[in-house]
């Protein structure tokens, strides 16, 4: 990345600092009066996001932190999107992919979705296919996504179960070797791991990048 | 709690009742009981143990009741959660139009268990009008919101001001067409509503002449939980904790009152003095330690000071891991509380709080549903050798109650074990 000026390290470490109202001014202000690159305020953003999944990692932050982050995220990408003139370009490489649902008879998804936050900001390409996901929707989205690695996420006690129907459906359908299967949510631990089949469990977010960034033979 | 009369307690149950609630109030109060009580907490776990389906328990009083009967005449807990209330909803949630659950017959399929819609029922710019008026709040917006039965509480007259002919003019609100048939549907709500209130009372005063006491029966909630579970949503309160902070402190001091209020009144209602909380924000990965400090353990201290003050023994059940947080939730005064720990190492809990409060649980939930009754005998064993055996005034109880999946055999594992290494 090229070196940044006072206006974008500020805007960086407000972001990053969860300073909301002033980061999205100044990100306002740069993409709407000083016609700033919106790729460019993108970047930054992304650089920010590293910032705040890091702080996470070491304890210094926690899910009210990144729920506000995505948002910030999202709410600066609304302004920055559409003002993308040029051809989508060079997208950055994504590392892997990742399909990720909640297995069916469970319809939480907040655990869910800070994990797709957090791989996303990561770096890998994220599937998310919602809650309550019939074992046959999981096959059919790995038949068309075919993602590296496999999240089955989920809240209640019966989710050990249908994450154990799912993982036997995959493997039934001859697909169990081509990825990794990781599960997590509540009450997940390593004797659910062991029941179901899965590759490994994950109690948070970061878990859940770092078994991804292993498998994928990526630097944690 | 006597038995009614209309079921005849006989001096054996007297005698069996008396010291299965001597030993958890001996908990509480910090003195060693003559063994290491056990309670039952269950919910849909009652259908597996029956063999019926999830939607009939909770449409069926008299199915209900009868399974919960016979575990407890199998099990022997010393306590047990108020078991009907907790399932047999299903008539009382449709009269009521219960909009934040949907479960089996109604909008889930007849296996599954009810769960929660975690949503936004208040908005963000909404904290003024519900510190002000919290009534008014519930009456006008919340209610409607959150119960079919309620639409039309939209235009509820607004009471605050109207005094002589301006009152009496003002009655005339109550004959809005909407509202009127509002009145007429929370009526028929509330005869459902009392008719499993019935069946709760009933089958409590049956199981008490058989000689089984509850464990509680009223329930509350911590001021935060009831902001970020029932309210602004779980990610709506932790935006709040950054974009509206100092109302959230605002609402969360507010709802101490009133809930302390409430609380106070329903367990003096029920005549029990355990009110259960269920803690859901309080978790180590939740929040850091210092939001913990200063969003979440202030008002829950001070309501559970106001309620330790009238007589009452709150039980909160900390959910999932809350290990980073003993230390600060050590600050209540001894012989007072029942700690219900979910995920928190029980060994590491009794070091911490031994002195302080009586610990309930915690066989892990995985253990119960996917273990095998060897392995379950082994981590009762655990717990009485390194926590009962060692001082702990130890209520042993699953995690958070058996879950609902769980094998018959690992139940029954699991009390036997208890009756075994901690007589």
């Amino acid at each position: 990345m090229v070196e940044k000026t006072e206006q974008e390290n500020n805007l960086v470490a407000w972001l990053s600092d969860m300073k909301e109202d002033d980061a999205f001014a100044l990100a306002k202000k740069m993409l709407l009066e000083e016609g700033a690159n919106p790729i460019r305020v993108l970047e930054l953003c992304r650089e920010a996001m590293d910032i705040v999944g890091k702080r996470f990692e070491k304890g210094e932050y926690f899910l009210p932190e990144l729920v506000l982050a995505g948002e910030m995220l999202e709410n600066i990408g609304a302004i920055a999107k559409p003002l993308i003139k040029q051809a989508p370009g060079e997208e950055p490489k994504k590392l892997a992919k990742v399909l990720i649902g909640t297995v069916h008879g469970d319809l939480h998804d907040i655990g869910k979705n800070i994990v797709t936050f957090m791989l996303d900001i990561n770096g890998f390409e994220v599937k998310d296919i919602g809650i309550d996901v019939p074992v046959k929707n999981f096959i059919d989205a790995i038949n068309e996504f075919r993602p590296d690695v496999v999240g089955l996420s989920g809240f209640l006690t019966l989710a050990f179960d249908s994450m154990k129907e799912t993982i036997a459906a995959i493997q039934d359908a001859g697909l169990r070797d081509k990825l990794k299967i990781m599960i997590g949510g509540g009450q997940v631990d390593e004797a659910v791991c062991n029941y179901t089949g899965a590759d490994a469990f994950g109690t948070n977010a970061i878990d859940a990048v770092s078994l991804c960034k292993n498998w994928m033979g990526v630097a944690a | 709690m006597n038995a009614s009369p209309t079921y005849v307690q006989t001096p054996e149950a007297k005698t069996a009742y008396d010291a299965r609630w001597q030993r958890i109030m001996d908990c509480v109060n910090l003195k060693t009981p003559d063994r290491m009580p056990t309670s039952m907490f269950c919910t849909f776990w009652l259908a597996k143990f029956g063999g019926i389906s999830h939607r009939q328990l909770m449409y069926d009083y008299d199915k209900a009741k009868e399974l919960g009967e016979r575990v407890l005449r199998e099990f022997e807990p010393d306590v047990h959660n108020p078991l009907l209330l907790n399932v047999a909803a299903g008539p009382a949630l449709e009269a009521v139009d219960y909009k934040q659950l949907i479960w089996p017959g109604h909008g889930l399929r007849d296996d599954q268990p009810y769960q929660y819609l975690d949503r936004e029922y208040m908005k963000a710019d909404e904290y003024d009008e519900f510190i002000e008026d919290p009534t008014g709040f519930y009456l006008r917006k919340y209610l409607p919101r959150v119960c079919g039965a309620f639409e039309g509480f939209e235009e509820f007259p607004d009471l605050p001001g109207l005094h002589y002919f301006r009152l009496v003019g003002g009655v005339r609100g109550f004959g809005r067409p909407k509202l009127r048939a509002a009145f007429e549907r929370v009526l028929k709500a509330a005869e459902e509503v009392d008719r499993l209130a019935e069946q709760h009372t009933n089958f409590t005063e049956h199981m008490t002449a058989l000689g089984f006491p509850t464990s509680h029966i009223s329930t509350s909630v911590a001021p935060y939980d009831l902001i970020a579970d029932y309210f602004r949503g779980a990610t709506g309160t932790m935006k709040d904790l950054y974009r509206k902070k100092d109302k959230l402190l605002q609402l969360l001091d507010k709802a101490c009152t009133f809930l302390t209020r409430q609380t106070i009144n329903w367990s003096k209602a029920s005549g029990h003095p355990i009110v259960f909380f269920p803690i859901h924000w309080g978790p180590d990965n939740f929040m850091s330690q210092e939001q913990f400090k200063t969003f979440w353990w202030p008002t829950f201290r001070k309501l559970m000071m106001n309620l330790i003050e009238a007589g009452i023994i709150p039980m909160p059940l900390w959910e999932a891991d809350c290990t980073k947080r003993l230390e600060v939730i050590r600050d209540i005064p001894p012989g007072k509380c029942i700690y219900w720990f979910e995920r928190t190492d029980m060994v590491r809990a009794f070091e911490v709080l031994g002195d302080v409060v009586a610990l309930r649980g915690n066989i892990s939930p995985s253990l119960l549903t996917t273990g095998k009754p060897e392995e379950v005998d082994a981590a009762v064993r655990h717990l009485a050798d390194n926590v009962f055996h060692k001082g702990g005034k130890l209520i042993l109880d699953a995690a958070f109650g058996i879950p609902d999946e769980t094998p018959v055999e690992n139940a029954r594992a699991m009390y036997a074990a208890a009756r075994k290494y901690a007589s």
